[in-house]
């Protein structure tokens, strides 16, 4: 399966010398605009019919009975897949081979774990008949009472949280710091279950030819999705082909197939058809991941001088009864502030929902808005302007391992956007500030921090006869722009212009990228692309250099360099030659090379490795109606090699608006007996519209860091929501007094705590 | 989606005719309906398509110096009619304080008038609802219900009414023309929205068949101009339903509050005019105390319906802040986030 992509470049971006931190603009942003990129559900190959998902309306039971017949008989009803009728699988769906292979529910059992869960598929010519004959099953439950929210049930410490971290860290004594500290601060916070809510839902069409298998379907990793479908049907991984060119969103909820995808490949085989599945709004509340409720619960200690004595972070978080993913929520207490005694901790409690999953910083975005609320309640315990609280407490080392950071310009992150938000004068005691309307303003801030992570993944270079190059690597393009990014990478990595090159990505039938989560798809996939490229160029310079008709001959691959399509030695810049002439004298129709990027160990063990950021935000409150307005964001950001400013300013942006967001508006309404969602759509989720979204400015403080990997980069995907929603909640206390530790916040308690 | 017959009848007596068979429903612009037929509430047999009815889009200025607004007239069209919005400010920045852009440039007069509750139960179809099925209860009740009623509510429902338009509506005594199969027939928007008590499905006064065919503004409507505002809290500045609103609208004479009208959203099944509160207000010098004392008035009868009780305190606020903006004077343009509180602010 190959991509066909009609990539821009813009011709004034065209450069020699390093394409490698240009703002490039976005190579696939005309085929979006124009309609042309081509995303999973617009695919329609011949004789496709469509399959619609029934789900569940209770939480937890069984279904006992579904009217078959009644939506067979519905004009265009195919089929309708339930565990009584469907393709074998080769593997239990329930079975966990991996701490990546989450359980989904392919009809296996006519069981019902959560609200919104598929309990059959049924496959017809039109949409429309699929999703009336899905509605024309009318199941009967066996219904059990649903364990709904943070007090559901018994609580448990979970074996390991994230990505296997330990779910207790302990580092010095908290007792002994309590105990020593003058003030004291011990406050509850609770985060909303959230939904990823990417644009484009979750989507697959599925095309069966024997037992080699097509897919067109969103990815965040298409080589994790094949090994799951591969065992998942008994075929082999090579005989699945994954088309994921474009995703609209991912933010987690596509890193792993889901249950959703899977069932359309099953319905493609048992009606021998290419069948299309796309989720409706409402069904992705569920299935595909969400961000668990957390209730945290911070104590501080702090001296006379203001430092810290003692930090205790404790999380408790919800998981599904049938799996296991554990938010790291306290995790975001380990790296921030220095401290003699840090303490985190987790508990989680099992409830009727589908299994939590990695939700865009998860861990740091619930974490951090606990965390920097509670430091901003102890800054304004000891009198302390927050800012100054921080620095105070800055850590230099990484409090609880002692490593050193590979590098950290927080203080400089600080230093500019107060400067530029104008932080100076800012009052300590909060409700001193009005705006010329009468309205309450507040100033608060918090720190942003991501841990700067390298999967594994792997790129193929190549350099052809006439000179030009290609880069291939199967990466995933959510939007956050790595057809841009990662093409400017592999110019450079084969020391070409960006018009000599091509980049292909997007698909499985390219070496593996590994999974584009974790803010590192641009720090793999770029060591990748980097790595292939200087091992292609060796082998160019193996052949000119061992050849005595070059010019080089005898310089060997240390003694030349690449530059603009040429080889140069480094001893005699003059003596040169070109890609072209050196295959063209050698008879070689092509060279190629490979190249992979993963973490160093090495250097991991050595230092602490994260993006750091300060975030400063202006609020206004109606000090009578409580109605807040978010109205100024400025936040500066350390994040290692910035590789394109325009992309990386917008994944900034996305990350400080989703911030505000979980601050004021995010929030998923369950109702606590049925354990259905209440506002499963995007009219009642609210997440900030344009008209909330404030001026914003983000700043990059630049950062040469030789430890993360070969190119220094850090990633930004994630780090704009830490810090921001901290932000905002501390901005909302010092306009009104008020503060409200249960996000998102919430117009009563504004209104009710102002007074008349 | 189910099957369905869908029409679309050439006059407006055939829509009667087609629309008066058990299982039909007008069709307007579907903002409403059809995410109703989405989610499974409304299975409707039959579409009657109202859009293409002659005469129905017209603003029309009425001899008596009246305002008659054809049922199909789009939200935004009627917003951003310059009379109209001279002449009724406040209704005019109702309108646009709903939806989105989008959403006002397709959806009618009639069908924002006859738009359903947002309660989310009702919107549910596992749970029980007696607007969906009389008898089966309110799982609303004791359910996730900050958003629900305050006045006006019973056992049966405590849902509200959503629309924005329809409350300075009906604080401006606007009258609703209705054809059905008996003919031609009035009503005060008053009277269109019905409270829920014994029979929450029967959410208004029309019977099947009727069309609502106009919007009728009367002649006194307009005295108001130059006091109008309308000022919605909602949980995010634009695209979200009120939590609570009000509409104020007064005619100030020699420094005295001559005339009266206020009306709230968000706060009952039906757009609520608060009589009592203009009661208060009439005669009397516009005042903060006045309109604190009209607010507690407009809320006498207020009670919670669940883990509301905020609303009744932020509904007497609404009806100070609206009063005193009304005071003041309408703004010259309508502003830039229309109802909103900080629509006071430059550059907002
Ligand atoms: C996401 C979202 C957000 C919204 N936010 C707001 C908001 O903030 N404020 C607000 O006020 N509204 C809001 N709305 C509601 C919107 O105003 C209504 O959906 C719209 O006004 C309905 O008009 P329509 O022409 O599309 O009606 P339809 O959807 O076609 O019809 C709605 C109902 O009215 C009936 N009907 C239509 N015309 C007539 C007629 N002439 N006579 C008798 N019955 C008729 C139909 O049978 C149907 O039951 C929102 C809607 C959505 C989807
Ligand atoms: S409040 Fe009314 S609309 Fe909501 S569930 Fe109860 S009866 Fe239905």
């Amino acid at each position: 399966m190959t991509v066909e992509l009609n990539l821009t470049r813009d011709p004034a971006h065209l450069r020699h010398g390093s394409n490698i931190g240009q703002p490039l603009r976005r190579t696939d942003g005309a085929l979006k605009v124009t309609g042309k990129a081509r995303y999973a559900a617009d695919n329609h190959p011949p004789g496709m019919v469509y399959a619609v998902i029934a789900t569940s309306c209770i939480a937890r039971g069984r279904v006992t009975a579904l009217c078959v017949d009644a939506a067979k008989r519905h004009p265009g009803v195919i089929d309708v897949m339930t565990p009584a009728h469907k393709p074998e699988l080769a593997e239990d769906p329930d079975a966990k081979g991996n701490p990546f292979a989450f359980r989904m529910e392919l009809l296996q059992s006519d069981e019902v774990r959560y609200a919104n869960q598929a309990i059959a598929v049924v496959i017809a010519e039109t949409l429309e008949a699929a999703t009336e004959g899905a509605a024309l099953l009318s199941p009967r439950y066996q219904v059990e009472i649903a364990r709904v929210g943070l007090d559901a049930g018994e609580t448990y410490v979970p074996p390991a949280v994230g990505i296997g971290h330990p779910a207790e860290v302990r580092h010095g004594d908290i007792d002994a710091g309590l105990a020593a500290a003058s003030k004291r601060i011990d406050a509850t916070y609770e985060t909303p279950a959230q939904y990823h809510n990417a644009m484009e839902p979750h989507a697959i069409v599925a095309v069966w030819d024997g037992d080699r298998l097509f897919i067109d379907t969103p990815s965040q990793g298409m080589a994790m999705a094949q090994m799951r479908i591969a065992g998942l049907f008994g075929i082999p991984p090579a005989n699945i082909h994954i088309n994921s060119p474009f995703l609209g969103g991912g933010f987690g909820s596509k890193g792993l197939v889901s249950g959703p995808q899977v069932l359309g490949v099953m319905a493609a085989k048992l009606v021998g058809r290419p069948v299309k599945l796309v989720l409706r709004r409402s069904q992705m509340y569920g299935p595909v991941g969400h961000r668990p409720p957390t209730r945290q619960r911070i104590r501080i200690g702090t001296g006379d001088d203001g430092l810290l004595t003692a930090l205790e972070h404790e999380a408790r978080i919800t998981t599904s009864s049938f799996d296991d993913f554990y938010e790291p929520a306290a995790d975001a207490s380990h790296t921030l502030y220095a401290s003699p005694a840090i303490r985190t901790a987790h508990q989680a409690v099992r409830v009727d929902t589908g299994t939590p999953l990695f939700m865009r910083a998860p861990g740091e975005a619930t974490g951090s808005i606990a965390l920097e609320s509670a430091i901003d309640e102890a800054a304004f315990a000891c009198g302390i302007d927050p800012l100054e609280f921080r620095l105070k407490n800055y850590a230099e080392v990484e409090p609880t391992t002692g490593k050193p950071f590979s590098s950290k310009a927080l203080r400089q992150c600080y230093a500019k956007a107060a400067e530029r938000f104008g932080w100076a004068g800012r009052p300590l005691q909060p409700k001193q500030m009005r705006d010329e309307n009468g309205f309450l303003v507040g100033w608060g801030m918090g720190t942003a921090t991501f841990p700067a992570l390298m999967f594994q993944g792997n790129a193929r270079a190549v350099i052809r006869a006439d000179g030009r190059g290609v880069m291939e690597s199967g990466a995933h393009d959510m939007g956050q722009g790595a057809w841009t990014a990662l093409t400017q990478i592999s110019a450079d990595a084969l020391a070409l212009d960006l018009d000599q090159i091509s980049f292909l990505s997007g698909t499985s039938d390219l070496p593996d990228a590994g999974i584009a989560g974790g803010s590192a798809h641009t720090a793999t996939v770029g060591a990748a692309i980097h790595n292939a490229g200087a091992a292609v160029i060796a082998k160019l310079a193996e052949l000119a250099t061992s050849d005595e008709r070059s010019p080089l001959f005898g310089a060997g691959n240390a003694g030349v360099v690449a530059r603009a399509g040429r080889l140069h030695r480094r001893d005699d810049d003059a003596r040169s030659e070109s890609y072209a002439e050196i295959l063209a004298r050698a008879g070689v129709a092509e060279v190629e090379a490979s190249g992979t990027g993963a973490a160093d160990p090495a250097a991991q063990s050595q230092y602490a490795m994260h993006a750091h950021g300060a975030v400063f935000a202006e609020v206004k409150v109606d000090p009578e109606l409580g109605q807040i307005r978010a109205t100024r964001l400025v936040g500066a950001f350390a994040a290692g090699r910035i590789i394109n400013p325009l992309m990386v300013r917008s994944q900034l942006y996305g990350g400080m608006i989703w911030g505000l967001s979980f601050a004021l508006h995010e929030e998923a309404v369950m109702d606590k007996r049925s354990g259905r969602i209440l506002n499963a759509n995007l009219a009642e989720y609210h997440v900030p519209v344009n008209a909330d979204v404030p001026p914003m400015e983000v700043i990059t403080v630049d950062e040469h860091d030789p430890h993360v990997n070969p190119l220094g980069i850090k990633g930004v995907g994630e780090i704009g929501i830490t810090g921001s929603a901290g932000a905002v909640a501390n901005a909302v206390f010092h306009a009104t007094g008020i503060r409200v530790r249960n996000f998102p916040i919430k117009i009563e308690e504004v209104v009710m705590g102002l007074g008349g | 989606m189910m099957n369905f017959d869908y029409v679309r009848p050439a006059s407006v007596a055939d829509a009667i005719a087609e629309a008066s068979e058990k299982g039909a429903t007008y069709l307007a612009s579907g903002t409403n309906l059809l995410d109703l037929m989405k989610g499974g509430v409304s299975r409707p047999s039959r579409l009657v398509d109202v859009t293409r009815l002659p005469g129905l889009d017209r603003i029309e200025h009425l001899a008596d110096g009246g305002l008659r607004i054809g049922a199909l007239v789009r939200n935004a069209d009627l917003a951003h009619d310059a009379d109209f919005a001279r002449n009724y400010p406040a209704i005019a920045e109702a309108l646009l304080s709903g939806a989105s852009a989008q959403l006002r440039n397709a959806a009618t007069v009639g069908g924002n008038l006859m738009q359903r509750t947002r309660c989310a139960y009702f919107y549910d179809a596992g749970s029980a609802c007696n607007r969906r099925w009389p008898g089966a209860g309110c799982d609303a009740l004791k359910g996730e219900n900050r958003l629900h009623a305050v006045l006006g509510w019973s056992e049966g429902c405590i849902a509200t009414h959503p629309s924005d338009f329809c409350v300075p509506l009906v604080g401006l005594d606007a009258v609703v023309e209705i054809e059905g199969k008996g003919g031609r027939r009035e009503l005060p928007l008053e009277a269109l929205h019905r409270l829920p008590g014994e029979t929450p499905e029967r959410e208004t006064a029309l019977e099947r068949g009727d069309l609502i065919v106009a919007l009728r503004l009367p002649t006194e409507a307009k005295n108001f101009a130059g006091h109008s505002r309308y000022i919605k809290v909602r949980e995010r500045t634009s695209y979200a339903f009120a939590v609570v609103s009000a509409a104020a609208a007064l005619r100030i004479e020699d420094g005295k509050i001559r005339e009266a009208r206020l009306a709230l959203g968000g706060v009952a099944a039906k757009p609520w005019r608060a009589r009592g509160a203009e009661q208060v207000l009439a005669g009397a010098a516009p005042d903060a105390a006045v309109y604190r004392e009209a607010a507690r008035a407009a809320l006498a009868d207020a009670k919670p319906s669940g883990d509301n009780a905020f609303k009744i305190e932020l509904a007497q606020r609404i009806v100070v802040r609206a009063l005193t903006l009304a005071a003041a004077g309408t703004p010259d343009r309508i502003p830039a986030l229309p109802g909103s509180p900080f629509s006071s602010v430059a550059g907002a």
